[in-house]
């Protein structure tokens, strides 16, 4: 069977910004047949999307094609001029972007949007294309009402299946997936996995699956090719490379997802007063109303209660919108609480960091998320870290210099750095100045907020590793906040999971991690992407009863998604923090006994 | 999606040589400055000196741009009234500029209330326009100098306000200076360490907008005989002098007029080079 | 959404009021006597006594404010100092000008610009866009009477081919016409360079957006994903633009008026000011203002319906 796309020997050159070009991706071979689905993985800049794309004869601005050749069904894709293309875009190749909420036309319904490539490439019209946009909805599972609708009313997931109801309209021989569950939560992740591999299989196209997340790649691709600095490492048959990787780059990859020793297995040392405590802590965002602060509104946080002791990692574990930086921001004296208590050491602190003592304001650092914006650009590193010593410490010049070598030195970065500007290093650099920025105060406590969650696979195992590093050096406590189960389990001594601003599981690592799980802790816990095939049916089987993501207004703010509510009651009480062995407290009107019924059904829960 | 594309996100520091209309820019303004510094001092006549009997001499040797309508040189009035168009369109932007600044900085940072009512204020002072505002001003106070200043300088302050608002927003947004608030600085090292630095190019664009619209208010002032008042003189005021001219065919008016044409072509030239590399280019921030 | 067009409403009305009181402070409420301001020195005692009495200047300053907002709201702008006809009489035919002037320049250059600013986008970085980029960079913001007397010595002087000033009044249609043309010039200059380059960079902002990419990809045309992809969304930025500018033409007016004569608002303005003549420089001065606050207010409220976001609440 001839393959439906061809590539041989194609070197795309980029603009490097400084008037010279320099070639991103060289000499690459990639052959995709019919029906076939190639995941294309490596980390980000290997050139993963630059290939794919070009399967399209496009090449993003400051880039160029320059060479190879590309055949989609035998015909010469660089030799198109631009009513050929036109014509293979959209119709025999489409393609599903990876954030749909930037790739959605804010503009047009979107139901109007689904039907464009229809229209563009006069296959279908009227009646007949809204037959068809009918029968894609039905097949992504979405509701019938969305197509009178504009983007900005639809869910993040609702919009990525939007994406692909458009980019199969037309029925095309190809589709090519730029990371299209990257952006998403974890649990809705699962459902657009699952529609993705629906749509494939139902049309029976060939894919190109562009992804930096081996796991989700081996539940869609029969073949799996590795790319890294623009040129592919090794390619196989999934189980192959998953496996009995042969490069040594594909091992890394694959160490990545899968984590070595999971449970630290060491108890949380117990101070008789903890390090920081949260009584009580409420907290809103702010509404700017016409006279004032709107009170009360959306609440993104209901009663935390919380302990970290010292030296102690305490993991805070959510998905997007489950108030997990609010609360690091309310700890750092950066968002105001409505009500509350958060004491340091005994001693009270402020609502704002800036009535805080200086003394407190040193012993409770923070890291960003994203060092691209956590660093000044107008500062060298040098600058950065010195700060916290002039600030703190009222250090002289020379004392601060001796100090910065010593803390690049700590954080793995050589002395010369200091002359360097942000914009001069990699973003794993930046995160690390910004962990030695955190450091050079010497604080008690470090409020890591997602900290791992803008790196690539490869560089946020090797900053964690640094985390535990200094960790173990020092005293310092950490809350460490995160989206990430898998993750936390590396470093935490205790997890929190939270959902809808309420804490609901709390317990040691080792605890959370064996049922009886909170209903909401188990779907995360399978819904976090693993390499086993069939993780993703067992994973969808155990996703709630409706996709529905808002949490309820009252009762369990878990309800409208739990497998297990008790009608009549969840939905109108909160089930309290029930502490089952010490330490460990779940939030449930569910006995635990039940819950391990549930959970000891045929899917697993364990990553391994 | 991090490290490799990260880093393009970063601001971009231009070190090289300026483009070539940027280098006629930065000559023009250069000689904008000269002319206003020692204009008076290069000029071969007096201000109110005549020259010729006749009305619009024809420019020779000795009167390289002609004559204007008494017969005074055309040249060394223009270098005589530069002082007054660029140091007053200086001194009332300085003026605007400075107060926009600290009202925009100011409540970028306090936010809450006070920044809405400020910000509700600043929205009222936009809507008037600004040109019959100084009509009506100038109508009213009378023309002089400190009250040309002083009407400009209203004119300008909330407008120089929303944009420094704007831009302290963007950069406060930043985890960066939210990095700097939980270390705990206070809220002028905050302006001065963390926001100033990243503000300074985009704000060097907003200083040279609002002197190239200073220096266009104030000549159309002069051209509607409202603004400078004789005996002094300025750009715009030799133009309305010159007009009865223009229907002779005499260039008398045309000179002044083009220097103030090439004075702000030139402004606009090194606006748009400094706003391309801080991403805030001429077009998408010019208000009148 | 209705509260955001009331509450702009709302400013409107807020920025309507304040225009008439600093109108208001700036003519009469001035410090000095207002008397010798409009009458010099020479007046004798009687005359001053009438005008203070038929300005209502011995009432205190407060109540002057509402008997002249009151006596504005209800039609009576009063009587002009200068050959004492009733100002509405004066501001009528003015009016009819200035409105035919502006009119002609929208007609002009507002599809031009969009045209230009469209086309600009739609190839970016081509030889047509480099091209106007740089010209309209040089043309941008330069003074209006520098164009004008160009204009005026090119047409008029050397060419002789139209009328340096329309003095001459409005005789027939054709005159009209003529007399237009080197206004209406004058004005596109002014505002077009500018047009085209804020219509450009809000269509190349919006071309930058993921979902222009994505449209290429679904093959659409050039002209599709211009006027289908990204025109929707740039018209926020473009309506404003355009109200920019057009309110810019109200204050532009006088300096063009005034270079060729045109007996319209702005020249008005101007003979009020040098005549001291209150009751009309207070009328014209907010007639202007107000249609300029107006006209950006409606635009505003136009450029963010134009939103879907903002229409339609999540
Ligand atoms: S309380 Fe009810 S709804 Fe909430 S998690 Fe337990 S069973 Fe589910």
């Amino acid at each position: 069977m001839r393959p439906v796309l061809e590539i041989a020997g194609l070197v795309v050159r980029a603009d490097d910004g400084k008037g010279s070009w320099i070639d991103t991706i060289r000499n690459v071979d990639l052959t995709v047949s019919a029906g076939e689905v190639v995941a294309l993985i490596g980390e980000s800049g290997a050139g993963k999307s630059t290939v794919a794309l070009a399967a399209l004869g496009y090449a993003r601005p400051g880039t160029r094609l320059v060479e190879g050749r590309i055949l989609f069904d035998g015909q010469d894709v660089r030799a198109l001029d631009e009513r050929g293309l036109r014509r293979l875009r959209g119709r025999d190749a489409s393609y599903v972007a990876q954030s749909a909420q930037d790739a959605l036309n804010p503009a047009i319904p979107i139901g109007a949007q689904i039907a464009e490539p229809l229209l563009i490439h006069g296959i279908a019209s009227g009646t007949e294309a809204e037959a068809r946009i009918a029968s894609l909805i039905g097949l992504l599972d979405l509701p019938v009402g969305i197509v009178t609708r504009f983007p900005h009313q639809a869910s993040g997931g609702q919009q990525q299946r939007i994406m692909l109801a458009m980019a199969m309209a037309c029925a095309p021989r190809l589709l090519v997936l730029d990371e299209p569950t990257t952006a998403l939560d974890v649990t809705t992740q699962i459902e657009v996995l699952k529609a993705i591999r629906t749509a494939i299989r139902g049309q029976g196209s060939a894919a190109i699956y562009v992804s930096h997340d081996l796991a989700v790649v081996a539940q869609i691709a029969d073949r799996i090719v590795v790319m890294r600095h623009g040129a592919i490492v090794e390619q196989g048959p999934t189980a192959e490379i998953v496996e009995r990787p042969k490069q040594p780059y594909t091992v890394t990859l694959i160490d990545a997802v899968r984590p070595r020793d999971r449970r630290l297995a060491r108890e949380a040392p117990r101070g008789p007063a903890p390090l920081l405590a949260l009584r009580g802590v409420n907290a809103s965002y702010e509404q700017q109303g016409w006279f004032g602060p709107a009170r009360g509104g959306n609440k993104v946080l209901r009663d935390i209660d919380l302990t970290v002791g010292k030296g102690e990692v305490l993991a805070v574990v959510g998905e997007s919108g489950s108030g997990k930086s609010t609360l690091a921001r309310v700890v750092a004296g950066l968002h105001p609480r409505l009500s509350g208590d958060i004491a340091l050491a005994g001693t009270t602190l402020a609502d704002r960091v800036r009535r805080r003592p200086l003394e407190q304001r040193r012993r409770i650092q923070i890291i960003f998320q994203s060092p691209d914006l956590s660093l000044n650009p107008e500062e060298r590193v040098g600058e950065i870290i010195g700060r916290p010593r002039q600030l703190y410490f009222n250090e002289a010049r020379t004392n601060r210099d001796a100090h910065t070598d010593r803390l690049l030195d700590m954080v793995g970065l050589p002395p010369s750095y200091e002359r360097r500007f942000p914009a001069e290093l990699s973003g794993g650099e930046r995160q690390r100045v910004a962990i030695a920025r955190a450091f050079a105060a010497e604080p008690d406590l470090i409020l890591c907020d997602e900290i791992l969650s803008s790196l690539d696979v490869v560089i946020a195992a090797q900053i964690l590793e640094l985390m535990r590093e200094l960790k173990r050096k020092s005293s310092v406590a950490y809350l460490f906040i995160s989206h990430d189960l898998v993750t936390v389990a590396q470093i935490a001594d205790r997890i929190a999971v939270l959902y809808a601003g309420t804490v609901l599981e709390l317990g040691a690592t080792s605890a959370v991690f064996t049922p009886p799980h909170h209903p909401y802790t188990a779907l995360l816990m399978a819904a976090v992407p693993q390499l086993r095939r069939g993780w993703l049916d067992d994973a969808f089987k155990l996703r709630g009863p409706t996709a529905q993501r808002r949490a309820a207004p009252t009762g369990c703010p878990f309800q409208p998604r739990c497998p297990l509510a008790i009608p009549g009651l969840c939905e109108r009480e909160l089930p309290p923090l029930r502490e089952q062995t010490s330490g460990h407290a779940i939030r449930c009107h569910r006995s635990d006994a039940e819950l391990r019924q549930a959970q000891t059904s045929p899917v697993q829960t364990s990553p391994n | 999606m991090s490290a490799g594309e990260a880093t393009a996100q970063a601001i971009p520091r231009p070190r090289r040589l300026p483009p070539p209309l940027a280098c006629i820019g930065l000559a023009i303004v250069a000689i904008g400055l000269i002319m206003a510094l020692l204009g008076p001092f290069l000029a071969r006549h007096g201000a109110g000196e005549l020259i010729s009997e006749r009305p619009f001499p024809a420019a020779s040797w000795a009167l390289p741009f002609g004559g204007d309508h008494l017969g005074r040189d055309v040249l060394s009035r223009l270098l005589h009234a530069a002082p007054v168009t660029i140091g007053l369109a200086l001194g009332a932007t300085t003026v605007g500029f400075v107060i926009g600044l600290t009202v925009g900085f100011f409540t970028a940072e306090v936010r809450g209330r006070t920044d809405t009512m400020i910000t509700w204020i600043l929205d009222i002072l936009v809507s008037f326009p600004p040109k019959l505002i100084a009509l009506i001003a100038i109508a009213g106070l009378g023309s002089s100098l400190p009250i040309l200043i002083a009407t400009l300088g209203f004119v300008h302050a909330p407008r120089v306000a929303r944009v420094a608002r704007a831009v302290a927003m963007n950069i406060s947004a930043m985890d960066f200076v939210e990095a700097a608030r939980a270390r705990g600085e206070s809220v002028l090292a905050v302006m001065v360490r963390e926001i100033w630095p990243s503000a300074r190019r985009p704000m060097a664009v907003e200083f040279g907008l609002r002197v190239t619209f200073s220096i266009l208010v104030l000549s159309s002032l002069s051209f509607l005989g409202l603004g400078v008042q004789p005996p002094m003189t300025d750009w715009g005021s030799m133009v309305r002098e010159n007009m009865s001219g223009i229907f002779l065919g005499t260039p008398a008016a045309l000179i002044p007029a083009l220097a103030i044409g090439i004075l702000t072509v030139g402004i606009n030239l090194v606006i748009d080079w400094i706003g391309g590399s801080s991403g805030r280019r001429l077009t998408e921030e010019l208000s009148r | 959404m209705a509260s955001l067009v009331l509450g702009r409403l709302l400013l409107g009305a807020v920025t309507l009021l304040v225009a008439s009181l600093l109108v208001f402070a700036g003519t009469q409420a001035l410090p000095g006597d207002v008397t010798t301001a409009i009458l010099g020195n020479e007046a004798t005692p009687e005359t001053r006594a009438a005008l203070v009495e038929r300005l209502g200047l011995d009432h205190p300053i407060h109540v002057q404010y509402f008997e002249w907002a009151g006596r504005f709201l209800r039609g009576d702008l009063g009587l002009s100092l200068v050959n004492d006809v009733p100002v509405s009489r004066l501001l009528d035919l003015r009016l009819k000008n200035t409105f035919i002037l502006a009119l002609a320049t929208i007609i002009v250059v507002v599809p031009l610009s969009l045209f230009l600013g469209l086309l600009c986008a739609a190839y970016p970085n081509g030889r047509l866009d480099s091209s106007i980029s740089v010209v309209s960079l040089f043309l941008i913001s330069l003074p209006e009477f520098l164009v004008g007397i160009i204009l005026v010595l090119l047409f008029a002087v050397y060419w002789s081919v139209l009328p340096a000033t329309s003095i001459s009044g409005f005789r027939s249609f054709e005159h009209l016409v003529r007399a237009l043309v080197l206004p209406v010039l004058t004005l596109t200059f002014a505002i077009l360079a500018h047009m085209v380059r804020m219509t450009r960079a809000a269509m190349l902002e919006v071309m930058r957006a993921p979902y222009i990419e994505m449209a290429l990809l679904k093959g659409a045309s050039r002209s599709r994903i211009v006027l289908r992809h990204a025109l929707p969304n740039a018209l926020g930025p473009i309506i404003n633009v355009i109200a920019l500018n057009l309110g810019y033409l109200i204050s532009g007016v006088v300096v063009v008026e005034v270079i060729f004569a045109y007996p319209g608002l702005g020249k008005l303005l101007v003979e009020a000011i040098g005549n001291r003549d209150l009751p009309l420089l207070q009328a014209v001065a907010l007639i202007m203002v107000a249609a300029y606050i107006v006209f950006t207010l409606l635009a505003d409220i136009v450029a963010r319906l134009s939103n879907p976001r903002l229409r339609f609440k999540q």
